[in-house]
């Protein structure tokens, strides 16, 4: 047993990831099979579960940035919200390509304040982010009642495009329809087989551009970050900044690159926000506070990329199924899910020795698996805040196997004082 | 002395000057007269119906920068202000409607509840954070989640629901079950009168005014004259140190966390009382304006008074500028938010000359010492 697990953990990261995966797929389909629905594994849900991570991804991996290099961006909120205006205004004025970068550079420019708050003026972290929080949306109103002669919306504005992976999902090559294999292996009807087709062709299908960027900025922010010069200074910064002056790197310059690419990322997730992938428009409060869930996905990814995405996807999952579940059902399942969840943390708590916590788990595991036999169906709040409670329990039970930057939070000044 | 006034508000009125250069750069950008419109706020202000608006407005963000301020004075963020309150006005405005008692007694339950909804939301956060370890920050925003998208946004959609089964829209079936006459604190405006002359009818002062004061006062006292208000600034300044010289540190949080949570349970009392109820659409926002308040007025009881009084005049200001249209009434946003991020750094920035000028003076006094 041993030395299979050994083996395991000694394949390539990816390959590590698509078995995850696989189980995950696993899970949901014997949940789905025992729980009488049909929801979980289908392709509609895949495709709400990118739609609804991708603001999130994008908005974490602007947080990664961020802390890495000690400096805490609860602004993400804000700098979205300016992603969100800029990219509408961008794309209105100039076509969705160049209004992307604009809400780019609008985000980006939310981090640049900020910066120049915390790095430069020394001014509390947290407290900075929240007046950028504050600034954003009034900022965005007044320039839309200026602008658009409405505070809360713009006109409709255009996507930069979508696109079907060609063979697995039938996208056309220079004209050519290819086959849609995951079409052909869904309509088999195999258990799981068939279920991981599905599920896959939703991600593939009609996918956003955007969508493409954001999943390609994971393993490029991962690359950035422990493969290059840049990614290591950075990190100095937020975990020994005096030991990174002292070999003569310029702290400051890295804090200011590492929260202006923080805010340009929250920038981009405003512009997938505005996109017609999600909203189509502007709209005032489309934010949904979605920057402060990429922060919660910082957290519940362990300041990693991959992590990040999980949470991004979990989140995504949970917020989209019940958007496209209307007669209850597959949130009904998915409390049978969350009994296997927390009997899963439960017994990996008392593998540990932690007993009190596998208790606690357990008994939760417990309730939740009663409440599931006893109910036909789950009452609507309990969907609304199960994204939040996920969050929230994985910090209760994980919080301290997670290991944020040292010099995270603190204000750095030169020379030590 | 004198030198130490001016060192004390150089940097709120930069910030304010600042804020008014932004502001102005901005509506002129956009071909509004500042003057004209600053010229109408300010006519506005100055008439009484209007300060009694500022004055029912900065009673909220009064009360909410208290919230706030305790958990700051010992570097506790609790973000969760806007989902305590909204939690608390709910439930203390559903009970309240829900019992009939004798007056005192009603009021009282309709504050308890409140406080106690709101002390214990907090406290969660509060618990979570000494238990487990969890982030004040990150927990206090899933539960402002789980608080306004989550329990509130059913309760109004379950209510709709009811409504779509017969009964029509109107004023009179918006929101929770009335409360008795008995269970609604009584409005000042004939204390006001006395100084004042008559106050329109449809103008009431708010009774919680009196309750923002009594509070702001108590939390002077609190953190001027006690033990626990020393314990909590030292917990602040250097936990380590407080921690050395006795004060538990978990227990400090839990009790910091619930007292927030307590005077954050009294912000929708304000709007409660005045329509006797809890409604769908209550104020919202007031949390996180009561953060700006706290964060403005340097957490001082005198401070954040100020503050609320200026956010509040400028919130009412926008109604005004909606009318003669001489400005989009969305400028009175930025300027709060300007001023908020401007008068941090100006803090910042003038603490470290006091810090300059201290370290000058130890230094002289030093040298005198040894040329002496």
């Amino acid at each position: 047993m041993n030395a299979a697990m050994q083996r395991f953990n000694s394949l390539p990261t990816a390959v590590k990831w698509m078995v995850y995966a696989l189980l995950g797929m696993l899970l949901l389909t014997v949940v789905q099979s025992i729980g009488d629905t049909n929801k979980l594994t289908s392709a509609p849900i895949s495709r709400e579960m990118l739609r609804w991570a991708l603001p999130v991804l994008l908005a974490g991996l602007g947080g990664l940035f961020a802390d890495r290099s000690g400096v805490v961006n609860i602004g993400l909120e804000g700098m979205m919200i300016l992603g969100m205006w800029f990219g509408a205004w961008g794309a209105l004025e100039f076509g969705p390509w160049i209004g992307m970068f604009i809400g780019i550079g609008g985000g980006g420019l939310g981090g640049l304040l900020h910066a120049l708050a915390t790095v430069t003026f020394g001014v509390d972290q947290i407290i900075s982010g929240v007046a950028i929080n504050i600034l954003a949306p009034a900022g965005t109103r007044y320039l839309s009642q200026e602008v658009w002669g409405s505070p809360t919306q713009s006109p409709r504005i255009q996507g930069i495009g979508d696109w079907d992976v060609p063979f697995l999902a039938g996208g056309s090559i220079f004209g050519w329809e290819s086959p849609d294999i995951l079409l052909t292996v869904a309509n088999w009807e195999w258990w799981f087989i068939s279920d991981v087709a599905d599920f896959g062709r939703g991600l593939m299908r009609g996918t956003s551009l955007l969508a493409l960027i954001a999943v390609a900025l994971v393993p490029f922010c991962a690359w950035l970050l422990w493969r290059t010069r840049f990614g290591l200074r950075l990190r100095i910064a937020g975990e020994q900044p005096q030991a990174g002056e002292s070999q003569g790197v310029n702290i400051y310059a890295y804090k200011y690159a590492a929260v202006i690419i923080s805010g340009a990322l929250a920038g981009l997730g405003g512009v997938v926000i505005s996109s017609p992938e999600l909203s189509g428009q502007f709209l005032e409060g489309n934010s949904g506070g979605r920057g402060f869930i990429g922060l919660a996905a910082v957290i519940f990814g362990n300041w990693r990329p991959l992590g990040i995405l999980l949470g991004a996807l979990l989140y995504g999952y949970v917020f989209g199924l019940d958007l496209k579940d209307l007669d209850g059902s597959a949130s009904h399942a998915l409390l049978l899910l969350n009994a296997i969840a927390l009997a899963g943390v439960s017994g990996w708590a008392i593998t540990r020795r932690r007993i009190a916590d596998g208790a606690f788990a357990g008994a939760m595991a417990v309730g939740a698996f009663i409440w599931w036999l006893v109910s036909e169906s789950v009452p609507g709040w309990w969907s609304n805040i199960l994204p939040y409670v996920v969050v929230l329990l994985v910090l209760v039970f994980f919080a301290q196997r997670l290991r944020e930057p040292a010099a995270i939070g603190q204000s750095y000044r030169r020379g030590g004082n | 002395m004198m030198r130490k006034v001016a060192a004390t508000l150089a940097a709120p009125v930069g910030a304010l000057v600042l804020t008014l250069i932004i502001s102005s750069l901005a509506l002129w950008v956009f071909g509004s007269n500042p003057f004209a419109a600053y010229g109408d706020m300010i006519a506005h202000a100055a008439k009484l119906e209007t300060q009694v608006d500022i004055w029912n407005r900065a009673t909220p963000l009064y009360l909410s920068a208290i919230a706030a301020s305790i958990g700051f004075r010992m570097n506790l963020f609790n973000i969760g202000v806007e989902g305590q309150y909204l939690i608390a006005a709910l439930v203390a405005a559903q009970v309240g409607g829900l019992v009939s008692l004798p007056q005192v007694l009603h009021i009282a339950v309709v504050f308890l509840v409140a406080m106690a909804v709101g002390g214990a939301w907090a406290g969660l956060a509060g618990l979570l954070n000494v238990t487990r370890g969890v982030n004040v920050v990150i927990s206090t925003i899933m539960l402002n989640f789980i608080a306004v998208s989550g329990f509130m946004a059913w309760w109004v959609q379950a209510w709709q629901a009811d409504l779509r089964e017969g009964e029509t829209l109107s004023s009179t079936n918006l929101g929770t079950t009335p409360i008795e006459d008995s269970g609604v604190l009584p409005d000042i405006t004939s204390w006001v009168e006395v100084f004042t002359g008559d106050i329109r009818e449809n103008n009431p002062v708010s009774g919680m005014l009196v309750v923002a004061l009594l509070v702001g006062i108590g939390y002077f006292v609190l953190l001027n004259r006690t033990t626990f208000g020393f314990d909590l600034r030292s917990s602040g300044m250097n936990p380590f140190a407080a921690r050395a010289g006795g004060v538990p540190p978990k227990r400090m949080i839990i009790i910091a966390m619930v007292l927030s949570g307590a005077i954050a349970g009294l912000i929708g009392l304000v709007e409660v009382f005045e329509i006797s109820k809890f409604r769908p659409n209550q104020i919202q926002g007031l949390g996180f304006g009561g953060i700006a308040v706290a964060l403005l007025g340097r957490n001082s009881p005198l401070g954040m008074a100020f503050a609320a009084l200026l956010f509040a005049f400028l919130d009412i200001s926008s109604g005004i500028l909606q009318q003669t249209e001489t400005a989009s009434q969305e400028i009175v946003k930025i300027m709060q938010g300007i001023v908020l991020l401007a008068a941090v750094v100006a803090y910042e920035i003038a603490r470290r000359f006091r810090e300059r000028d201290e370290a000058r003076a130890t230094a002289e006094a030093l040298t005198e010492g040894v040329a002496a």
